[in-house]
């Protein structure tokens, strides 16, 4: 069990992190403190053309050392600093949290469609699968996630989430089960643009891991969530398929609902199925993934974890309890539960 | 006595309703209400309690005797377990409503999420009741065991358009206002005709349902419905072992 919530101003109005971290500690029941987490975009315009990477440094010497250098060797450090934080009473300091906003060399590489995107994702892989004591939980532009082991109020008042105004906003409080609860272990997992948030387990974990490391993805949060995030970015990023079309292959309808669809439909998501075998996900699951571009939320296909929309203008909300979202929008006009594997998007109107 | 819950956790909540009850309160009103969970669990009363707001999870849980009306939508698992009483929801519920129910009523108005009914039962003189106005999802009384299941399925072309209704039924049965298309019903679920000698058993059901919802009872009362009952009573008695 684990609670999440997700946030879209449409109009890509900014809303600070105040109202997100009341909706998530309403739902402190899901959690057991060991894992909470936010991811805000649109938090860096001061810096709208470079890689915000936030690392966790189990000190400021070797590692960090290490890290600096893997990056100079690959680009150019803009900026980097300490993430700001706030001692909290109930929350142990495991790391130190730290950001870079950073500008690859593209012309490093050939081969690519998009070098930038590939070399922040080979550095990434580099940095958590090579360099002891430290791990970059976050690599977007003008995107950055803090999360840590701890209740969401107190994660929320350790990186004063008030203080970052973004126009898309995820949470999530975990209830670690199957592994034990670790910083890098607290969602929402991000690579890239991509950043997910999860409640539940994907039991097909193995299967999907197999196919994203035979893609060049490194698993090392020894979580299954992680592998989520990998394969909206392969088959988003890499494959260009739009949200609708990777929910379809990551939880895609029953062969008997297929059987019944007409002819063309019935082709796509034949299709569908068969290329994109091994990237379906078993397993309960409740899912909602943010981008730049937008929020996708969905269910496995069967509905084993809960998911509630709601929308009020240009307001978009999908969490798992609606008191969550009535809490943060006491106006929310229409709320409703989407239907099992059914995505939920939520675009920007410009 | 009126309560106002706003920004209360549930434990206090739960407290003060146990305490005045304790003391002989037989009508509370509680304000502000949002995500609280376990409202009037076990409770052992004849109390009404008036819910103004969005009650959290498991409302009702393992409660035995009072009715608690909820004025706007419920969280999942209402009625779980639930033993006597009776749940007015005038809103919208989430999932497994009525989980595990074994005696009472568990009216809804608007609709339910998915697997509403999951393992009701019924031994002798309890026999359970979930009714719901609006719509339900998938595997509606899945595992179902005994206890009735309505749906009227108001606002709606058909009642229930979610699959694996009835899924794993062995005992009770389940209502459904029209026609239902076969391949929606789950393993072990069989369709029958709704006779005139059901509707004759049903009406003062599905009319108390309709009072309690604020809805006219009137046209609803006919035989366009269908009927769903178990199979067998052991639909999946060679699927693990081998006789």
């Amino acid at each position: 069990m684990c609670g999440i919530i997700g946030v879209i101003d449409r109009t890509r109005a900014r809303m600070d992190g105040s109202s997100i971290k009341k909706a998530l500690s309403l739902m402190n029941e899901r959690g057991s403190g060991e894992g909470a987490g936010y991811v805000a975009y649109g938090i860096y315009p001061d810096y709208p053309d470079c890689y915000a990477i936030h690392v966790f440094f189990d000190n400021l010497v070797e590692p960090k050392s290490k890290v600096d250098e893997v990056l100079q060797k690959w680009g150019r450090i803009v900026h980097q600093e300490e993430i700001p934080t706030y001692e909290q009473p109930c929350l142990k300091r495991e790391h130190i949290p730290w950001r870079y906003f950073y500008k690859p060399y593209t012309e490093f590489i050939v081969g690519s469609n998009n070098p930038a995107e590939d070399i922040i994702k080979h550095l990434v892989m580099t940095v958590n699968s090579t360099i002891p004591g430290s791990l970059i939980f976050s690599s977007g532009i003008n995107l950055g996630v803090f999360k840590a082991s701890g209740w969401p109020e107190d994660v929320a008042n350790f990186y004063r989430i008030e203080d970052y105004k973004g126009y898309i906003w995820l949470a999530h409080n975990r209830y670690p089960t199957n592994t034990s609860g670790w910083w890098g272990g607290a969602h929402p997992f991000n690579l890239l643009d991509w950043a997910v948030v999860h409640n539940g387990e994907i039991t097909s974990y193995g299967t999907n891991r197999s196919y994203v490391e035979s893609n060049g993805y490194k698993c090392t949060m020894s979580t299954d969530t992680e592998v989520v995030a990998y394969l909206f970015d392969l088959l988003g990023r890499r494959h260009g398929l739009p949200s609708e079309m990777i929910v379809e292959a990551l939880a895609p309808s029953f062969w008997d609902e297929i059987d019944i669809l007409p002819e063309k439909e019935q082709k796509l998501k034949r299709t569908l199925r068969l290329t994109y075998g091994p990237a379906l996900m078993n397993g309960p699951f409740a899912i909602v993934v943010a981008t730049s571009n937008g929020i996708v939320g969905f269910t496995d296909r069967i509905k084993l974890r809960p998911l509630v929309v709601g929308e009020n203008d240009s307001r978009l909300y999908i969490s798992s309890e609606e008191a969550a979202i009535r809490v943060m929008d006491p106006d929310v006009k229409t709320i409703y539960m989407p239907r099992a594997g059914e995505p939920v998007v939520g675009r920007f109107s410009q | 006595m009126t309560i106002d819950a706003n920004g209360m956790h549930y434990t206090p909540l739960n407290k003060m309703i146990r305490q005045a009850v304790a003391s002989g309160v037989r009508e509370i009103v509680i304000n502000n209400v949002l995500g609280q969970r376990f409202i009037a669990n076990g409770l052992r009363s004849n109390v009404r309690i008036t819910i103004n707001g969005v009650p959290g999870g498991d409302l009702g849980m393992f409660m035995s005797g009072p009715e608690c009306i909820v004025r706007g939508d419920s969280e999942h698992a209402p009625g779980n377990t639930m033993d006597n009483g009776t749940i007015v929801i005038h809103g919208s519920a989430g999932d497994a409503v009525a989980h595990s129910m074994r005696g009472g009523r568990v009216f809804v108005r608007g609709d339910i999420g998915y697997r509403g009914g999951i393992h009701m039962k019924e031994y002798d003189q309890k026999r359970p009741v979930l009714a719901v106005g609006g719509t339900t999802h998938a595997f509606l009384g899945e595992y179902m065991a005994g206890g009735i299941i309505i749906v009227l399925g108001m606002g709606h072309e058909v009642a229930v358009k979610d699959r694996g209704i009835g899924s794993g039924i062995h005992g009770g049965e389940i209502i459904l206002r029209g026609d239902i298309q076969d391949r929606l019903l789950g393993v072990g679920a069989r369709k029958v005709t709704f006779t005139d000698g059901d509707l004759k058993r049903l009406s003062p059901l599905i009319t108390e349902f309709c009072e309690r919802i604020e809805v006219d009872p009137a046209p609803f009362l006919d035989t366009n419905y269908t009927r769903i009952i178990p199979a067998s009573s052991r639909p999946f008695a060679g699927k693990y072992t081998w006789e």
